[in-house]
């Protein structure tokens, strides 16, 4: 069967005059992608499960004792893990609706002809290339209070915006706004373009208003590559940790990708650290699952 | 076929060839310690001693904020790409009973390290347990919590006469806490963009620890007893509760965004004409009396932590030791370095390179004390200096140290009698959790 389903060797190729095979050729690319990941994810996976059911410490050479689930009953009854949630949560909305927001608010914007349209497509693209930890960076002497551009061009004076425990978590939100909306803008992009001109002109001849265009024709065609968007989004906000490291340590704005972090490599609990990546783990597979069921009627429709 | 046959040849033969080439390098030593301007002063001597010896010693560094996390993955995995380490003192108890470093006990006998070295520098960066007479390394970077502060704006003769008219004494170096917090309170001047005080607030790893110890030893308070680990009663007490105010009162008179604040936001302080005084690591003053990292070298003066209500008069320790690592193939080696950096001659040599000695004799010489500005007061210093806990769990505990007093100090939420009992509660979990108290 699977000779079937891939194309077959052109016999005069060099391949082929060495006497390799399609399958022998299929499984030259496939096995060392297959065990590299067995490798590298499916085993750290299985064997990280086990630790979760014990107290080892990678720090020292104490043999490790299974406790059952000591590790996650400790986890959902610390009122500090159900907070690190709850600012988690609200991160996660702020940003990926902002992002929503803002990345197909500016695709709206470019979806028509324009001059130097591609140019500035690139140039609004920019933010995305850069790496987490050069933004968190830059953005941290932006924001400060001393010698910030923003609050000089604000005028917002001493305004705190990292040191303020109520601020921090929308500052890091708004970078990641900042930083992603672009990657929302770009799919967004490739989603209108895709909507048939002639519905438009239809909508015009039956004199339908900008609204009820928007929300008939733009709006569902978009749907389904902006339901990826958001998986995608929420996905990477869910784990979301050198941007607000290197901003800021306020204990409002202390992602759970933060606490686990330090729990595996600060304090090397390391049997409690697998529990608690577990927890995220089906967190995060639960929430995907929502949104791909949603997709999937989405399409349908 | 034979092509292939020919290139894994090849490959086998370059692989030989550039391990030989390893091979013929085998006199060599690795160091490892965090990024900073005593690891290039360690590189300079350990330069000497290839020129004695013909060791190479090589000084590999990591920057600050990774240096415990890249230091601990390659213990755990039993790595020998380091020989040495110079380690925090508070890795002690996970170094030793994690089975990462080796014995130092028979050698520190021989030598009589506990005297020759000051002796704070010897419970601290050396022993553990406490008081167990076991050593697990040589004390090599003395450190602790002091501070600077701007002479220029001390001594203008006008600011000298409005802080007299206002407090009823003369500014000067504070005396104790109250002065600190009086002067602190004084230069607070939001609207010149002129600043009390900068203090240390990171809590991502002991700044916020290191900084409260300062008020808290001066008070006279405890963290909690390092034999018994009983911490109720020591860590909430009321001497414990007026420290946190005291040090929260100076979180006041920050400049603005203080929240995140370690050594490099302290010296910012002094270099950017923000702060009249800032709290930092000893280590970290040589650049500011370096007029290429410090507009204000000239105007720039210091002082050990000072004396709280009652008199006592102690300061956070900071520095570190250095271990030899038991997984390292080279132990001997590291061992005869050791015996090298303890004489006389290299403790000078590396007072000299701008390395803080722990060398008791170096440490009282008059020529070590006047060789820099802050060297008088990192000598008084030394002598009185007390540290974190130093068990294996020691990151869960400053961790909760964290988690509870940062909330109070920048937040303002709850008191310090509630956040310090609810520490000492947590501490007390902790200890429970490892079998040390019942």
């Amino acid at each position: 069967m699977a000779t079937t389903m891939i194309t077959t060797l052109d016999r005069s190729s060099r391949a082929a005059a060495r006497g390799l095979s399609d399958i022998s050729i299929r499984n030259l690319f496939i096995i060392p992608t297959i065990l590299f990941l067995i490798v590298f994810n499916i085993f750290p996976l299985i064997y990280s499960l086990g630790y979760s059911f014990t107290d080892f410490r990678a720090s020292t050479n104490a043999p490790a004792n299974f406790v059952g689930l000591q590790n996650y009953r400790d986890l959902l009854n610390d009122p500090y893990v159900w907070s690190n949630f709850a600012i988690t949560a609200k991160y996660v909305i702020i940003s990926v609706a902002g992002q929503l927001f803002v990345g197909f608010g500016v695709a709206m914007l470019l979806n028509r002809d324009i001059p130097l349209k591609g140019f500035i497509t690139t140039l609004l693209l920019l933010p995305m290339m850069l790496s987490m930890a050069v933004v968190g960076l830059f953005w941290k002497l932006l924001y400060d209070p001393s010698w910030g551009v923003i609050n000089y061009a604000l005028g917002l004076g001493n305004f705190e915006w990292l040191a303020d425990p109520r601020m921090a978590l929308y500052a890091v939100a708004l970078t990641d706004i900042w930083m992603w909306s672009p990657f929302v803008m770009l799919l967004s992009l490739a989603g209108l373009s895709a909507v048939p001109k002639h519905l438009y002109e239809a909508a015009a001849i039956d004199r339908a208003g900008p609204f009820y265009t928007f929300f008939r024709i733009t709006l569902p065609l978009v749907a389904p590559i902006l339901m990826i968007a958001v998986i995608f989004r929420t996905m990477e906000a869910f784990k979301t940790f050198d941007l607000a490291y290197i901003l800021t340590s306020q204990p409002t704005a202390e992602l759970i990708s933060i606490r686990l972090y330090k729990m595996a490599f600060q304090e090397w609990q390391t049997g409690r650290s697998c529990a608690m990546a577990y927890i995220v783990l089906i967190m995060v597979l639960a929430i995907t699952n929502i949104y791909v069921k949603y997709l999937n009627k989405v399409k349908e429709r | 076929m034979r092509k292939i046959v020919t290139s894994v040849l090849a490959g086998v033969g370059l692989a030989l060839a550039c391990g030989t080439s390893v091979h013929a390098q085998e006199k060599s030593l690795t160091i490892f310690w965090a990024e900073w301007d005593p690891a290039n002063y360690l590189q300079e001597l350990g330069n000497e001693y290839e020129k004695e010896t013909g060791v190479k010693i090589t000084v590999e560094t990591t920057p600050w904020s990774d240096f415990q996390t890249k230091a601990f993955t390659e213990f755990n995995a039993h790595g020998d790409a380091y020989d040495l380490v110079v380690g925090d003192s508070q890795w002690l108890g996970a170094g030793s009973t994690g089975g990462h470093y080796v014995d130092l006990t028979d050698f520190f006998k021989k030598h009589d390290l506990g005297n020759v070295m000051a002796p704070a520098t010897v419970k601290y960066y050396s022993e553990y347990p406490g008081n167990s007479g076991k050593y697990w390394a040589i004390p090599l970077e003395g450190d602790a919590v002091g501070w600077s502060y701007r002479k220029d704006w001390f001594e203008d003769p006008k600011e000298k006469e409005a802080f007299k008219a206002k407090y009823g004494y003369e500014l000067d170096v504070p005396k104790d806490f109250k002065a600190l917090r009086d002067i602190a309170e004084f230069f607070y001047r939001p609207d010149q963009k002129k600043y009390g005080i900068a203090i240390y607030t990171d809590n991502s790893y002991d700044a916020m620890a290191m900084g409260f110890e300062n008020a808290l030893f001066s008070y006279g308070g405890e963290l909690g007893d390092y034999s018994t680990y009983q911490v109720d009663g020591h860590i909430n007490s009321d001497k414990a509760v007026a420290a946190l105010d005291a040090y929260k009162e100076l979180y006041k008179f920050t400049p603005p965004g203080w929240a995140k604040s370690f050594f490099v936001e302290d010296n910012q302080a002094i270099t950017e004409n923000l702060a009249a005084m800032s709290m930092n690591f000893f280590a970290f003053f040589p650049s500011l009396i370096n007029e290429a990292s410090n507009p204000n070298a000239k105007n720039t003066g210091f002082f050990a932590n000072p004396p709280g209500p009652n008199g006592d008069q102690f300061a956070a320790l900071g520095g570190q030791g250095i271990s030899v690592i038991s997984y390292s193939q080279k132990q001997d080696e590291a061992m005869k370095f050791l015996e090298w950096f303890i004489k006389d001659e290299t403790q000078k040599k590396w007072a000299a390179l701008g390395g803080y000695t722990c060398s008791a004799a170096v440490l009282k010489s008059p020529e070590f004390q006047s060789a820099t500005p802050y060297n008088k007061a990192f000598y008084e210093t030394m002598f009185k200096v007390k540290d974190f806990w130093a068990v294996p769990e020691y990151a869960e505990l400053l961790q909760q140290l964290n988690q509870r007093i940062y909330p109070y100090m920048i937040g303002g939420s709850g008191t310090a009698k509630e956040t310090l009992d609810a520490l000492a509660a947590d501490w007390n979990a902790t200890f429970k959790k490892y079998g040390r108290v019942k």
